[in-house]
C-alpha cells in the first residue's frame, strides 16, 4: 500500500463529509416543501406535473395507501420495460440492429432495472439498442432510485409523526426526487463525464482499421447521460459490459472521482436529511457514523488484500511490488492502468456498501481477501449506506433492532426518538432484516447443489461456490455487481447478439431474489413507519437509552456485523476465506 | 386502486418522455456542441483516416517496433468487451501468467540485460479490466523503450522523452495512477522522421 494511495481514499472521505450535511439539509426543505434556489424553475412545472396525473399534493396517505402507489406505479414500470426489451427489433434508434431479448433474460433485466439492482445478465454494447438503453434502462434507473427515495421519506414521516396516520403523497415524493435532486446532479454530472471523454452520441459504432493493420470494433453510444444517473441513483447498470472499467464509460482519474462520490453522495446525504428532519443532526451522524466506520474498514482490508498479489502470481513470479519507478505492483488482473490498486478496491468496497454494484474492475480476479469485502458489504444488507433510500430504512431496521436489544438488557421498554418500539415493530423488522438473508442462503444452496445451477459457474474450486454466493446475495440484497464468470446468459455469436440465450434458471432464480429483495423490506419498513405513526412521542427522561453517542454506534456496528456474521459466516469460509488462506491453485 | 393504476399510468408516460428522451436527446445535443469531438469518441486519425480511439487500447503485438498494449481478455474489441474473470487461485490464470511472463522477457530481454520475471511490471502480463485498457505503467513503458528505440534505430533519450510527453500524470496530482497511452505514443513513434 502507497501513502499516495492512502491520500486518495482520505480526499474521498473528507469530500463525502463535506458533502453530507449541505445536500442532506436541502433535501430535507425539498421533501418538506419550503422554498429552494430550485423552486421558481420547477414549481409551476411540478403543479402541472400533479394536474396532469390527478393527484392533489395536499392529500397524505397512510402506509397502505402509500406502499399500494408504490407497487403499482413499479408494477407498471416492470411491464413497460419487459414490453421495451421484449420489441427491441422492431424499435428506433438501433444502429446495430439487434434483436429482441428473450423472455428469460428480459425477466430477469427488467426485474433487475424496476429494483434498483441493475444485476446485468447480458452484455450492454452486445444486446442492447439505444432506444432501450434511453428510454428503457436509464428511465428505470430514475424512477427505481425515486421511488427508494420517496419511501425513506414516508418512513421518517412516520416516525416523527405525532398521531397523525398521514405518511405524505407518494407522487409527490417521488416527482421532488427526480425533479428537484436526481435530474438536475445528473445533469450537471453527465457534462462533466463527457467533457472528460465519455461518449454521448446517437452515431453507430466505428469499424476502424488500426495503426499496426488490424481491424477493431467500437461500440458509442448515449452513454454519458445513463452512467450519470447509474452512480446517483445505486443503480449500477453499465452501459458496456464491463462498466465502469470501459473508457468510455470511466477515461480518466477525474471521472472516475466523480463518479465514486456519486455512489455514496444520496445515501449518505440522507442520514443528514434524516437528523434535520427528526430534529436532530446528531442522530443522523450517529447513523453516518456508524456507516462509515464499516466502510474504513472494507476499503482498508481489500486494499490490503489485492496489494498483497494473488496466488496465481506468485505462482507464476509476477511479483513486483508499487515502487517509485511507475508501477503499481499487487493483483492487477481485471484492473485498469489508470485506476491502479487504491482506485479500484475503494470503488469495489464503496459499490457494494451502497447497493450500487457497478465496478471499475473486475471482481472476480480479487484475491480471497480482497474480494471478501464486496461480498460482506452486500451480506449485511445493504445498509453501509445502502441503495438511495433503501440504505437508510434498511438501517433504521437495525436502529429498532438495537435500540431493543438495549432494551432488553437494562430491561426497559425500547424507545426510539420517543417512540415505544413494541412487539409489532420488532416483528415486521425481523421480517425485514432476516427474509433476504435466508433468501440468498436457500437461492445459494439450491444453485450450487443442482446441474441447472452448475452450468453458470465459470472458474473451479471455492471460486466457482463464491460466484454462486455472489450471484444471489448481489441480487438479492439489490445490488448488482457480480463476480461476473456466474452467467446466465451465453452469446455464442457475440457481437450481435445474433444467439443470445438465457440459462433460464439462473435468469428467473435471480429475477426473483431481486423482486423479493426489494419489495418486502420496502413493505416491512413503511409497515413499521405505519404503526410508528400513530403513537404518541414521550419526553426524553433520565432512563432513556441515547441513540445519538459512540455507546449506541459501537451497538449498532456489534448488531450488523453479528447478524450478519451469524447468518453467512460459514459460507464465507467455503469461498473467499477459505481461498485466502491457502496459496493452492485449482 | 383503479384511480392509482391511472396515476400511475400517467406519471410513467409523463416521465418516460421527459426522462427518455428529453434528458439523453437534449444532453445529446449539448455535448455535441460542447464537447464533439469527446462526445464522439475523442477518435484520432492517421494520413487522414479514422484509425481508432485515444481511449481504446488496440493490439500491436505483431509488430515490434510499436510499444505492446495491456494483454487483453477480449482480443481487443472495443464492441464486446469483456473480463477475462480468472479467479485468484485459478491455475488456468497462473498458466496465462507464467506464458505471457515468458514471451515478455523473451521480446525485451535481449534489449534489457539481467531482465527478470520478478521485475516484470503487472500491467505487463495481467489482463485489463475492459480488455482496451489504452494505458501501460510508465515502468513497462521504460523496459519496452529500449527494444523500440533499437527496432526503429533511434536513440533510447529520443524515445523515452516521447514517453514522457504521453504519459497522463495522476488526477489532480494524486488521483489513480499514472500511465502512458499507448497508442499515441505509437502514433507519434511513426510521426518522427526517419533519419
Amino acid at each position: 500500500m502507497t501513502a499516495n494511495g492512502w491520500i486518495q481514499i482520505g480526499f474521498y472521505l473528507a469530500v463525502l463529509v463535506a458533502l453530507t450535511p449541505l445536500l442532506g439539509r436541502y433535501m430535507a426543505r425539498v421533501y418538506t416543501g419550503e422554498r429552494v434556489v430550485l423552486t421558481p424553475l420547477l414549481a409551476p412545472a411540478e403543479r402541472f406535473f400533479y394536474r396532469a396525473i390527478g393527484t392533489r399534493a395536499e392529500s397524505g396517505q397512510d402506509w397502505r395507501s402509500y406502499a399500494r402507489s408504490v407497487l403499482v406505479f413499479s408494477a407498471l414500470s416492470w411491464l413497460l420495460l419487459y414490453l421495451i426489451l421484449r420489441t427491441q427489433g422492431i424499435q428506433p434508434l438501433n444502429p446495430q440492429g439487434f434483436g429482441s431479448a428473450p423472455w428469460d433474460v428480459a425477466f430477469n433485466a427488467t426485474s433487475s432495472f424496476v429494483s434498483n439492482t441493475n444485476w446485468q445478465f447480458y452484455g450492454g454494447e452486445t444486446t442492447m439498442s439505444y432506444f432501450s438503453q434511453m428510454v428503457g434502462l436509464a428511465v428505470q434507473n430514475f424512477l427505481s432510485a425515486a421511488v427508494g427515495m420517496a419511501v425513506l421519506i414516508a418512513v421518517i414521516r412516520g416516525i416523527v409523526s405525532r398521531g397523525s396516520h398521514d405518511l405524505g403523497n407518494f407522487w409527490v415524493d417521488l416527482t421532488r426526487s427526480l425533479l428537484y435532486v436526481l435530474l438536475p446532479i445528473s445533469i450537471l454530472g453527465a457534462l462533466f463525464l463527457v467533457s472528460q471523454g465519455v461518449v454521448q452520441t446517437l452515431d453507430g459504432y466505428l469499424d476502424v482499421s488500426t495503426l499496426a493493420g488490424g481491424r477493431q470494433g467500437i461500440a458509442l453510444g448515449p452513454a454519458a447521460s445513463q452512467i450519470a444517473i447509474k452512480q446517483l441513483g445505486t443503480n449500477g447498470g453499465g452501459f458496456f459490459n464491463v462498466n465502469s472499467s470501459m473508457p468510455f464509460e470511466n477515461p480518466t482519474a477525474l471521472s472516475n472521482f466523480v463518479e465514486v462520490v456519486f455512489i455514496l453522495l444520496i445515501p449518505a446525504a440522507l442520514t443528514a436529511t434524516f437528523g434535520k428532519m427528526v430534529g436532530s443532526a446528531r442522530q443522523g451522524w450517529a447513523i453516518f457514523v456508524t456507516m462509515l466506520v464499516l466502510l474504513l474498514v472494507g476499503i482498508g482490508v481489500s486494499y490490503a488484500g489485492e496489494q498483497a498479489g494473488s496466488p496465481a502470481q506468485d505462482a507464476a513470479g509476477i511479483t513486483a511490488s508499487a515502487d517509485g519507478a511507475g508501477s503499481t505492483g499487487g493483483n492487477l488482473e481485471g484492473k485498469e492502468q489508470r485506476f491502479g490498486i487504491a482506485s479500484s478496491t475503494e470503488w469495489a468496497a464503496i459499490t457494494t456498501a451502497a447497493s450500487n454494484g457497478s465496478v471499475n474492475s473486475s471482481l472476480d480476479s480479487y484475491t480471497g481477501v480482497g474480494g471478501v469485502v464486496p461480498l460482506i458489504n452486500m451480506l449485511t444488507g445493504e445498509v453501509i449506506f445502502g441503495g438511495v433510500g433503501s440504505g437508510l430504512y434498511g438501517m433504521l431496521l437495525f436502529v429498532l433492532l438495537a435500540v431493543f436489544i438495549a432494551g432488553l438488557m437494562v430491561g426497559r421498554t425500547p424507545e426510539y426518538l420517543g417512540k415505544k418500539i413494541e412487539a409489532k415493530e420488532i416483528k415486521l423488522v425481523m421480517i425485514g432484516t432476516l427474509v433476504v438473508p435466508l433468501l440468498v442462503l436457500v437461492l445459494t444452496a439450491v444453485a450450487i447443489s443442482t446441474k441447472w445451477g452448475a452450468v453458470s459457474i465459470f472458474n473451479a474450486g471455492p471460486q466457482g461456490f463464491s460466484e454462486t454466493l455472489y450471484a444471489y446475495g448481489s441480487q438479492g440484497n439489490n445490488n448488482g455487481s457480480a463476480f461476473a464468470g456466474y452467467t446466465g446468459f451465453v452469446q455464442p455469436n457475440a457481437p450481435g447478439n445474433a444467439g443470445s440465450f438465457g440459462i433460464t434458471f439462473a435468469d428467473l432464480l435471480g429475477g426473483f431474489a431481486m423482486l423479493i429483495g426489494r419489495f418486502v423490506p420496502l413493505l416491512a419498513a413503511l409497515a413499521v413507519a405505519g404503526s410508528l405513526a400513530g403513537k404518541r412521542i414521550a419526553p426524553a427522561g433520565p432512563g432513556t437509552l441515547r441513540t445519538d453517542n459512540g455507546t449506541f454506534v459501537l451497538l449498532l456496528i456489534f448488531v450488523i456485523v453479528v447478524v450478519a456474521a451469524l447468518t453467512f459466516f460459514p459460507a464465507l469460509l467455503l469461498g473467499p476465506i477459505g481461498q485466502g488462506l491457502t496459496e493452492r491453485l485449482f | 386502486m383503479r384511480r392509482d393504476i391511472r396515476t400511475a399510468a400517467a406519471a410513467l408516460l409523463i416521465l418516460t418522455i421527459l426522462l427518455g428522451f428529453g434528458y439523453s436527446l437534449a444532453l445529446t445535443g449539448i455535448s455535441q456542441v460542447l464537447f464533439g469531438d469527446r462526445a464522439d469518441g475523442s477518435r484520432v486519425t492517421d494520413e487522414g483516416r479514422v484509425a481508432g480511439s485515444k481511449l481504446i487500447g488496440q493490439d500491436f503485438s505483431d509488430d515490434d517496433s510499436y510499444f505492446q498494449s495491456r494483454p487483453s481478455a477480449s482480443g481487443y474489441a472495443g464492441d464486446a468487451t469483456a473480463f477475462s474473470n480468472l479467479g485468484p487461485n485459478s491455475r488456468r490464470l497462473a498458466r496465462q501468467l507464467s506464458a505471457r511472463a515468458d514471451a515478455y522477457l523473451k521480446l525485451e530481454g535481449p534489449y534489457n540485460a539481467g531482465l527478470t520475471r520478478a521485475e516484470i511490471p503487472p500491467d505487463a502480463v495481467m489482463t485489463s479490466a475492459s480488455g482496451v485498457d489504452p494505458m501501460i505503467s510508465v515502468a513497462n513503458a521504460r523496459i519496452q523503450a529500449n527494444r523500440v528505440a533499437a527496432v526503429r534505430e533511434m536513440p533510447v533519450a529520443e524515445v523515452d522523452a516521447l514517453i514522457d510527453e504521453h504519459t497522463t500524470g495522476r488526477g489532480l496530482g494524486f488521483l489513480g495512477e499514472p500511465g502512458v497511452n499507448v497508442l499515441e505514443l505509437n502514433l507519434a513513434l511513426d510521426g518522427v522522421e526517419p533519419r
